[in-house]
């Protein structure tokens, strides 16, 4: 274990990058050197991940690189973070998704660039802080922060209905949590009367025996606001709008990373901690995830917006991670927490590819283009690895998450399995028509006759995404083994939790 | 003399109001006298005060003490002057405003509130919310050729009037029923009568009741806020949205927490639903407001809620609630409306939501400090105002009021929806006409704010000294 506290330093040099940010002079002339501080950082902040990842000891389930201070002890608020297996995956994710976000949108971003790349650094601490907190209070704070910077990069470097966008993500997301605020407000409070003070470390929490009843209305109040993150049917209305509106690397991120968050809450909270609960409500949810795999397949179909198409895709890819995680068995969760992973890279690289594409023509209708395989070979080249990423072909990345999810939800309930593995066609037939309307047949359009094919900055953008598609189909096992111990871990503990009602609290 | 010890903090404000007038009175026409630094002088002489009096419980006369209760709202009011001294500036170089009156009346009206938090009897309360109303409502007139500004006067003096009077009678009924209108031995006989309580015990309740919910504008004794809060001068709607709010929630825990206290049962089912539909009125008709001094009046009328949500609970959680959102309230509501008066112009007030767009290109700094004040307000982490609503709704959920916590966030969320408004417009909204539409920022206005919103950060990041000194206060009296 290192003395070095690296978990503190993850959220703390993004803030620090954005601090000095702050001092460089809001001028157009400086732009090059803001781009070039924010990159900085954000590489920085990537390598340290790498870095966090290289100390990790794959093997054990627990918590490493803990820290602990004090913070508000007369309500036994600590700062207290540390990082398992999954949240070890999704710090990485993070780390290597935003200077990518930054590169991406290194020519559309024009406008108040210094802001803009202080609110994505400012965001990218949020997010790594949400990961790793393991006191309730600290994670709260961290969710709710994360709201303000990317309600400001939708709101002022959107498209045409921004605003509407980024107050409507705002409203949705902040609805649902502040109901979970009280569901944490009334653990610490029944912690306090089982054991004398508050508490609201999680990992004293896990060990909090609830009435089965009361578990119920805490669970509710998690899983409205996860479900709202991640998001599940019918709480999705909010992510077409954000996504549409939101720049090439507010969709990155949004869609990479923030989704990520309502899944890891899941995993990380509302099941571990109700389980009682989760088990009776783990039907309903994957019920939800089964609707919104074939509904947001469908509704994609029809999408004559590119940007709206990968959208509603999420929708249907998030379901299938929120069915693994009711499965809860080994191979549901597992495949879940990989899908997390996986759904950030393809679904990243593909707003990449329609922000390029967006950037060139300064629309996103599919209609608009066609034949494009002969204008720019590489961007489709591109375009098309990504794409069968998305869709789960063999060798790439999409396909072993959605292969442990199927066949974890097979062993749990073969019938959800079923419908759900028709979402799978279902994504191939999207995904693939679009990519035809878009990149094949002749050029119906005259103004896709001259596009420019990938400039060198695009090339570094979209080559990590696919480089990573490639790692992660090819080599799971590297990603897949320090989130099994976890992922067993938590496993047991709902298992446990579940099987014998603890001894119940004094309510 | 030992005895007068507790009643210096209010001492040094109000020698400072004199002095304040007797230097109007002595200066010629046309001279500028350095008043406002008077005010300073004698305000942090009270802040001293509070320090040197912290932890001593002393007392005046039996009617006046300085527990650290009462001494941690001196604390804020001290706060609340210096902070409306500073954005004072402005409004009265630009509305030629008597400055030797608008300051002594400031003065004298925070001497009231001092009085007011520190006063241990129920006459001596009266007399302190007195001072403070006169002041203030003088305060809210004083643009005399302004018909709106007159108009919000009357109306503010004239309901106030009526309140003052409930009050009074209900002080009378108190008297009546116990014999005394200290508030130890009213508690120790209202004790003793708790388990047969007489019809004259709701009127005496009902009667103090209303004239405390009138003063921190409860629904339905709000109609006069909005009114008030904009035809006031800025500068006086942020001094009196903060200060009368403190003033007036120590008194009301005070009173209905110690000397009420055995009554607790009755009193908190009435104040139940008046703390529900003062939530749910501020926010709600919030959203409708286009003008963003009326905004911030329902604004403030929603956060009367929240505190009333915290002493409703009455447990130790809930009054350092109050106490500590006292302090953030006042310190983001007051640099929210001084962000107001320095956007103000001789001959528009700029006081529209839709005067604020573009005001990211114009003003990038003063937007990112109304930015922090409204995200505060609104209860976003890393703010203040995060851990301080966070505070009162962990004292209700302590306390078992779910439900009004459940309503309580609900709210909260309805009303960022309308701080974000204005957020849209500074920063979202392509600014209107020529860039000079805003006057410059004067020094000590801007520096002010900006000490606020350090604060508001300093608050919110780590609360931890300010909570531990919310329950030590709240430990000393109850």
């Amino acid at each position: 274990m290192m003395a070095f506290p690296i978990l503190t330093s993850l959220v703390a040099l993004p803030i620090a990058g954005a601090l000095v940010l702050l001092f460089v002079p809001a001028d157009e002339h400086n732009d090059g050197t803001v781009r070039a501080i924010a990159l900085i950082v954000s590489l920085l902040v990537f390598a340290e991940t790498l870095l966090l990842w290289y100390h990790f000891n794959a093997a054990s389930p627990d918590f490493q690189f803990i820290e602990r201070h004090n913070w508000i002890p007369a309500f036994g608020i600590s700062y207290f973070v540390g990082v398992d297996g999954i949240s070890l995956l999704l710090v990485v994710l993070t780390g290597f998704l935003t200077p990518i976000a930054l590169l991406g949108s290194w020519e559309s971003v024009h406008r108040k660039t210094k802001a803009f790349a202080m609110f994505i650094l400012l965001l990218e601490a949020a997010m790594i802080g949400v990961f790793i907190s393991l006191d309730l209070f600290l994670f709260y704070v961290f969710w709710d922060a994360m709201l303000i910077p990317m309600y400001f990069l939708i709101g002022i470097w959107g498209y045409d209905r921004r605003i509407y966008a980024a107050v409507k993500f705002l409203l949705y997301t902040m609805a649902g949590s502040v109901l979970m605020l009280l569901a944490i407000l009334g653990l610490a409070y029944l912690h306090s009367t089982a054991t004398g003070s508050y508490s609201f470390d999680l990992l004293q929490l896990y060990d909090l025996s609830i009435a089965p009843k009361t578990q119920v209305w805490f669970f509710l109040a998690f899983a409205l606001a996860f479900a709202i993150k991640v998001p599940l049917f019918p709480f999705h209305t909010w992510l077409p709008d954000a996504h549409v509106e939101a720049p090439t690397a507010g969709s990155v991120i949004l869609a990479g990373v923030l989704l990520k968050m309502g899944t890891y809450g899941l995993v990380r909270f509302a099941f571990p901690l109700f389980p009682a609960a989760a088990q009776l409500f783990a039907p309903i949810l994957a019920t939800l995830a089964v609707v919104g795999i074939i509904y947001g397949a469908l509704v994609a179909m029809v999408q004559p917006d590119m940007k709206k198409l990968v959208a509603y895709s999420s929708v249907s890819h998030l379901g299938f991670v929120v069915l693994g995680i009711s499965a809860m068995n080994m191979q549901g969760v597992q495949g879940a927490v990989y899908q997390m992973l996986n759904h950030g890279v393809s679904t990243g690289g593909l707003f990449l590819i329609v922000g390029m594409l967006s950037d060139r023509r300064h629309t996103r209708l599919i209609s608009e283009y066609g034949g494009l395989k002969k204008v720019t070979p590489h961007l489709v080249a591109a375009f098309l690895i990504i794409t069968l990423s998305s869709i789960g072909l063999p060798g790439l990345n999409g396909f072993v998450g959605e292969f442990l999810i199927l066949l974890g939800a097979f062993r749990w309930n073969p019938k959800m399995a079923a419908f759900a593995a028709t979402g799978v066609i279902l994504s191939a037939t999207y995904m693939l028509w679009m990519f035809q309307r878009v990149n094949y047949g002749p050029v119906t359009n005259e103004k896709n006759a001259k596009l420019v094919d990938l400039r060198p900055r695009e090339w570094f953008v979209i080559v990590p995404i696919i480089a990573m598609a490639i790692l992660m189909g090819v080599l799971p096992n590297l990603f897949l083994k320090p989130i099994e111990p976890s992922v067993r871990r938590m496993l047991n503990q709902v298992q446990q939790g579940a099987a014998s009602p603890r001894i119940e609290a004094r309510r | 003399m030992a005895s007068l010890n507790a009643i210096v903090p209010m001492l040094c404000v109000a020698a400072a109001g004199i002095a304040a007038m007797i230097a109007e009175a002595f200066t010629s026409p046309g001279e500028r006298m350095p008043i406002a630094p008077l005010g300073v002088i004698g305000l942090v002489g009270a802040g001293l005060a509070v320090a040197a009096l912290w932890g001593h419980n002393a007392s005046s006369f039996g009617l006046v003490a300085a527990d650290n209760f009462g001494l941690f709202v001196t604390g804020i009011l001290v706060v609340v002057g210096l902070l409306s001294i500073a954005i004072s500036g402005p409004t009265i170089e630009r509305e030629g405003l008597p400055r030797g009156e608008y300051y002594a009346l400031m003065l004298f009206a925070i001497a009231g509130m001092i009085l007011m938090a520190t006063a241990t009897d129920l006459l001596v309360i009266f007399l302190a919310l007195e001072v403070l109303s006169i002041g203030v409502y003088v305060l809210t007139g004083i643009r005399r050729d302004s018909p709106v500004s007159t108009e919000a006067a009357f109306k503010y003096f004239l309901l106030g009037a009526f309140a003052s009077a409930f009050f009074l009678y209900g002080i009378a009924f108190t008297y009546g029923l116990t014999g005394s209108t200290r508030l130890d031995r009213i508690g120790s006989v209202i004790a003793a009568q708790a388990l047969t309580p007489a019809p004259m015990h709701w009127l005496a309740l009902g009667l103090l009741l209303a004239g405390f919910a009138f003063k921190v504008s409860a629904v339905p004794f709000h109609m006069w806020t909005p009114d008030a809060y904009e035809g006031a001068p800025s500068a006086v709607t942020g001094f009196m949205s903060t200060g009368v709010k403190a003033a007036a929630f120590a008194a009301f825990v005070r009173v209905f927490l110690s000397a009420f206290e055995p009554l607790r049962a009755s009193w908190s089912a009435a104040l139940w639903p008046i703390a529900a539909a003062t939530m749910i009125v501020g926010t709600v008709v919030g959203v409708a407001q286009t003008n963003v001094k009326r905004m911030l009046a329902y604004s403030s009328i929603a956060h009367g809620g929240y505190l009333l949500l915290a002493l409703i609970s009455g447990n130790d959680v809930g009054k350092g609630a109050v106490l500590f959102y006292l302090l953030t309230y006042a310190l983001t509501n007051l640099g929210a409306f001084g962000v107001i008066v320095l956007l103000e112009d001789h001959d528009r007030p700029n006081d529209r939501v839709a005067d604020y767009a573009g005001l990211w290109n114009d003003h990038p700094a003063l937007a990112a400090l109304m930015t922090i004040f409204l995200l505060s307000l609104g209860g976003f982490p890393p703010m203040a105002g995060f851990i301080a609503k966070w505070y009162v709704f962990s004292a209700a959920v302590k306390a078992g009021y779910v439900w009004l916590a459940i309503i309580g966030v609900l709210t909260s969320v309805v009303s960022v929806f309308f701080y974000l408004r204005i957020v849209v417009m500074m920063y979202m909204t392509p600014g209107g006409e020529s860039i000079s539409r805003f006057p410059s920022v004067p020094k000590i206005a801007g520096a002010a704010l900006v000490l606020s919103a350090l604060a508001i950060f300093y608050l919110g990041i780590l609360p931890t000294r300010f909570i531990d000194l919310a329950a030590a206060s709240i430990s000393s009296i109850f």
